[in-house]
């Protein structure tokens, strides 16, 4: 074929369909190279009968093929209608293997070794033909796919489907739609919650959950495959189940060979980068223009608009503006400097570190979740202990953050580039610190939910908030006035790892002097006494261990092991003591905290030899309650069962001082030697019931105490995420009668919960509302605190934290 | 207190201590200080004609213990009304003891030793009265918890009565295939089976007519004469009702370990008011008539 087309496109999914059909509507030379024989593979391709998406809603669909959310066949129904209607010219079965030539006259040479002439390229071959792999021992057998076309396919099989974006939430969903297939099937997701998938697809999910069709793993992975089994990594432990079948729908990434041997640079080397490109689709070789998928835009009505775009480009259009562009014009319009959108983005993405990763395209959408604001110097941007979970990331100026709170003028600064507010992130507390615009400034504010989506989403974003989340928390830990400089050293040797419950991070009599910073989650110190494992001291988030072989040299004195799953920053032991001689401060806070380790140490081996059934309680005493969850609350209830009376006067107190309803259940849990962990909330560092709450109503308090505010929707996701069974959905009572109405002439139910009778004789309210989580708040607001505890007449009910209550203190009271 | 911006100043944990060892003590210390001042004062004075509630120190006496009875009932009210500041009941109840106990040497100097057929001794009797009940009260308070919370477990008594229930259900089942006569003794297990009764039943923990207990037994005698599927079913029965009796121990168990703490109550608080009917008569008739 030696006639050159104006444009040849590679791949007819919806980005190339629709850039063909609006060439053929200009009346352009064109071809449209599929490598398959039908048009749109990757819809071809999925699920028999599954109900295809349109979002973004409030985008404008601008394109010559038509689209709407319906079913796949009803889809490609539609585009092969359109296709030939606009009269595209497609060659099917040409699978494009290499480009050559440059711009005006490119040869495209095709598998079958055909080649097509074109003045320009548009590649629209997405990313679905080069999907993430398994990596785990076991990976490369047969029953591992990473393709499901039709669920009705299997019959009676346990399936494990790994992946929360869409692709296997829709793959899970579909395996266990008909009961009748008989099919076991698991959902496991890497991460706590399901950012990445669409909306109604998660409420899918927590459906099929909840009537028993399927269940659902989060923060899992998988460890080893073998025929029928299947070995995860869950927070609880490993587990081994029943597995006939995998399914891996773990993303994809760009088949990057291909497209940089065209000359196309890529924005970096991450695997999940996508191609560097003009604001008009162009590559780094002139010509090529890439859309859809493959320029980082999943979402088909985004790649129907650019297939439409690009070709106007091509013709040489200049001011066609993408659809978005009203939209985001209206959100940028209050910036000063004025600014086209283009421009905005550009600014935005090359300035600020975590937005690096992205392609101006993704920037696009990503600015539709975020604001951008403007302050002047000194203008408070968030104030300490205010609500809000939401990331800030620095375009220009600096801010200063205010982290003594007696003295506002202490400051330190966090310069253009960086992030803050990143706390809220991870565990939900208020703000920390009051953060001021130390010049004037420009800061991009993402919601919590599009930080995670965008930390989900590019490798790159994710790293750089975990490096300076550690940076930080490393330097909040040490404090004694050190610097990021002095760290410089020590960070890059720093390694960042995952630790199973129960698993050591160092083994008494080991050699070693790395520092371990507990991130999240928290250890447990044993040592070996007498031949048994005695419980020597809690470790919770945000403290280090290690640091007495750091010290003093010698193999580690006792073991370390997680509580619950945790992620610790090994500290390497040869630069770390270096800034310590430079840092004589460090140096005598660390050496205070050896000696009182040490004290502790001696303690319990004194007790050993005095009366040693006392140190076995204390060391069971305080490995139940790490069973019981301690291990990642922050405050909890406990009642003393030897002064218990049974009295339930914290219930009532409870009940009567949260609207009438109960969030205490004193007499379920479990006891051990008298200490009775009763059903309660634990006021968890990552709370469970945070990480999926769509109206974003569950936060922390400014003492720590995790509530769910009025925003509550009662869609019982926090209900069902919580592990300890503290949560209830419930609507609270009406009101009832005073104290003394009824001390003196027994109106009403009394103190504590109104039973069943008496609530349905209560006249209806005129709106009935309807039911809402509940659980511990701590008693937020109230000056005396929770009530529980203050109406406890024996003093059997104490809330603790677990630093304060799993110390010495324990062994003390025997 | 308004919880100001940046820190809040509510209170969050209670010391691990209980209520008779509240504050190391304090109370306890606190009551001892009076009685000895009230003893001292006592032998230090020279009354005319002889020590009464009439002298200037029976006045003081008599005050101080009348405001103490008063405030110590008021212990009733401050147990239910959960307010919003801070306070603890538990504080309350180690005052509630120690104050309590105090007012043995407080009232008995306070009469001088003067005591007669009238309301006033009344009045002074009544106040032991609460005051032994209360002690016992605090004996239970002080024993009866470990015994309670040994008992059940982690079973809760919604558990229990789920457990006697599905007992019941399985003993229903199982009765089917049983001849008239043995299914009367079946019905007898589950239509006459009184699980805790009344107050004093409980109290006493009293169940030797337990009718699971007599059906058990004659389940016993019907299944030595048995044979066949009959025999096969009665065994059936029997260990089911077996498990419904070591059920219904449990329970019952709980509810007479709940009602021994229980019981000096239906004294304390009688007795109570009582005592401030009769303390209101004691002041008014001798202010009236003095």
């Amino acid at each position: 074929m030696s006639e050159v087309v104006r444009i040849a496109i590679v791949g007819s999914g919806p980005s190339g369909l629709s850039a063909a059909a609006h060439a053929a509507a200009k009346g352009l030379s064109h071809v449209l190279l599929e490598k398959t024989d039908h048009l749109s593979d990757t819809i071809f391709r999925y699920q028999k009968g599954k109900h295809v998406m349109a979002t973004p809603s409030q985008l404008v669909l601008r394109s010559d093929c038509d689209f709407a959310a319906g079913k796949r066949e009803t889809i490609l129904k539609q585009w092969n209608e359109d296709a030939a209607k606009a009269g595209v010219n497609v060659r099917y079965n040409s699978e494009v293997k290499a480009i050559t030539g440059a711009k005006g006259d490119f040869t495209l040479t095709l598998a079958n070794n055909d080649t097509v002439r074109a003045e320009n390229v548009v590649l629209a071959i997405g990313t679905q033909g080069n999907p993430n792999l398994m990596r785990c021992e076991g990976a490369p057998l047969p029953h591992v796919q990473y393709q499901l076309d039709d669920p009705a396919e299997y019959i009676d099989e346990h399936i494990f489907v790994f992946g929360g974006g869409d692709a296997g939430i829709e793959n899970a969903l579909g395996l266990c739609a008909d009961q009748a297939q008989g099919n076991v099937v698991t959902l496991v997701n890497r991460s706590a919650d399901f950012a990445r998938a669409k909306d109604a697809n998660v409420k899918g999910i927590m459906q099929a959950r909840d009537t028993g069709r399927m269940t659902i793993l989060t923060e899992t992975t998988p460890s080893l495959i073998e025929t029928g089994w299947i070995t995860v990594e869950t927070p609880q432990g490993t587990a081994r189940h029943k597995c006939d079948r995998i399914i891996a729908r773990m993303g994809s990434n760009p088949p990057r060979k291909f497209v940089e041997a065209a000359g196309i640079a890529f924005t970096s080397d991450a695997p999940s980068a996508f191609p560097q490109l003009s604001p008009t689709f162009e590559g780094t070789a002139p010509g090529i223009y890439v859309i859809g998928a493959l320029a980082g835009y999943p979402l088909i009505k985004h790649c129907m608009n650019q297939g439409h775009d690009v070709v106007e480009y091509i013709c040489g259009a200049t001011d066609l503006k993408p659809a978005d562009e009203p939209i985001l014009e209206a959100k940028l319009a209050h910036l000063p400097g004025k600014l086209s959108v283009a421009d905005w983005l550009e600014f935005l993405r090359s300035r600020v570190e975590i937005l690096y990763g992205l392609s101006s395209l993704q920037m696009r959408e990503f600015l539709l979740d975020s604001e951008v604001k403007a302050f002047r110097k000194g203008e408070v941007i968030f104030e300490r202990n205010g609500v809000g979970s939401s990331l800030f990331g620095i375009a220009q100026g600096s801010v200063l953050v205010e982290v003594d709170p007696k003295d506002p003028k202490i400051t330190v600064p966090i310069p253009a580039g960086s992030i803050f507010g990143e706390v809220g992130l991870i565990s939900g507390r208020r703000r920390g610190a009051t953060i001021r615009a130390g010049e004037d400034c420009i800061v991009v504010e993402i919601p919590r939910t599009g930080a995670l989506k965008l930390m989900a989403q590019v490798a790159e974003a994710r790293e750089t908030v975990n490096r300076i989340t550690t940076e930080r928390q490393i330097l909040q830990i040490f404090k004694s006035g050190l610097t990021p400089a002095d760290l410089a050293e020590v960070l890059p040797e720093a390694q960042t790892m995952e630790v199973k419950a129960g698993q050591p991070i160092m083994s008494e009599g080991d050699e070693g002097d790395d520092l371990f910073i507990i991130r999240s989650g928290s250890m447990i110190v044993e040592k070996m006494v007498g031949g048994k494992n005695v419980f020597l001291s809690y470790v919770p988030a945000g403290s280090y261990s290690g640091e007495m072989a750091l010290l003093d040299g010698g193999r580690r004195t006792a073991t370390v092991k997680a509580a619950i799953r945790s992620q610790v920053v090994r500290l390497p032991g040869e630069p770390f003591r270096r800034l310590l001689e430079k840092k004589p401060a460090l140096l005598k806070r660390m050496r205070e905290e050896v000696a009182s380790r040490r004290k502790v140490n001696a303690f319990v081996e004194e007790q050993k030899d005095s009366f040693g059934g006392v140190v076995d309680m204390y060391s069971s005493v305080a490995s139940f309650l790490i069973d019981q969850g301690l291990g990642e609350a922050t405050d909890v209830l406990l009642i003393d069962e030897s002064l218990c009376v049974g009295c339930d006067n914290c219930e009532k107190a409870c009940a009567d001082s949260h609207e009438g309803l109960s969030r205490l259940n004193r007499e379920a849990g479990k006891t051990y030697a008298q200490i009775h962990v009763p059903t309660s909330c634990r006021h968890c560092e990552h709370p469970y019931c945070m990480t999926d709450c769509p109206p974003n109503a569950i936060q922390r308090g400014p003492d720590g105490e995790v509530f769910i505010s009025d925003a509550c929707i009662g869609c019982g996701n926090c209900q069902r995420n919580c592990p300890y069974d503290v949560i209830q959905m419930d609507k609270p009572p009406p009101e009832k009668p005073g104290l003394m109405a009824w001390m003196l002439f027994g109106m009403g139910p009394g103190p504590g919960e109104p039973d069943k009778a008496w609530r349905e004789k209560q006249p209806k309210a005129k709106v009935e509302k309807g039911k809402v989580a509940i659980k511990c708040d701590m008693c937020i607001g109230k000056a005396g605190g929770p009530a529980c505890v203050r109406a406890c007449p024996t003093g059997a009910a104490i809330r603790v934290s677990p630093e304060e209550f799993l110390s010495v203190a324990l062994l003390e009271r025997g | 207190m308004a919880a100001a911006r940046g820190k809040t100043q509510r209170r969050r944990t209670a010391t691990h201590e209980s209520f008779l060892r509240h504050g190391r003590f304090l109370f306890l210390r606190a009551a001892l200080i009076l009685c000895a001042a009230a003893i001292t004062a006592y032998i230090l004075q020279k009354p005319i004609p002889r020590p009464s509630g009439g002298t200037a120190l029976g006045y003081v006496l008599g005050t101080i213990g009348a405001l103490l009875i008063v405030w110590l009932a008021l212990l009733g009210i401050r147990k239910r009304a959960i307010t919003a500041g801070h306070y603890s009941l538990k504080a309350w109840v180690s005052a509630h003891v120690y104050l309590g106990l105090s007012l043995i040497v407080v009232a008995t100097l306070h009469t001088g030793f003067q005591f007669g057929w009238n309301v006033h001794t009344l009045a002074y009797g009544l106040m032991l009265l609460v005051i032994v009940s209360g002690a016992i009260g605090v004996w239970a308070y002080a024993t009866l918890p470990r015994t309670l919370s040994d008992n059940r477990g982690e079973t809760t008594r919604k558990q229990m009565l789920a457990q006697i229930a599905s007992l019941d259900e399985q003993i229903l089942e199982a009765a089917q295939p049983l001849s008239r006569q043995n299914a009367d003794i079946v019905r007898l297990s589950l239509e006459e089976t009184d699980l805790g009764g009344g107050f004093w039943r409980r109290l006493l923990a009293r169940y030797g007519d337990c009718a699971n207990g007599q059906a058990l037994s004659k389940i016993g005698g019907a299944l030595r004469g048995a044979s066949g599927p009959e025999a096969v079913a009665l065994a059936k029965v029997e260990d089911l009702m077996q498990r419904k009796a070591e059920a219904l121990a449990l329970a019952r168990r709980q509810m007479h370990i709940t009602a021994m703490l229980e019981a000096w109550l239906f004294v304390h608080v009688p007795a109570t008011f009582a005592l401030l009917a009769a303390l209101t008569a004691h002041i008014v008739s001798v202010f009236l008539y003095w």
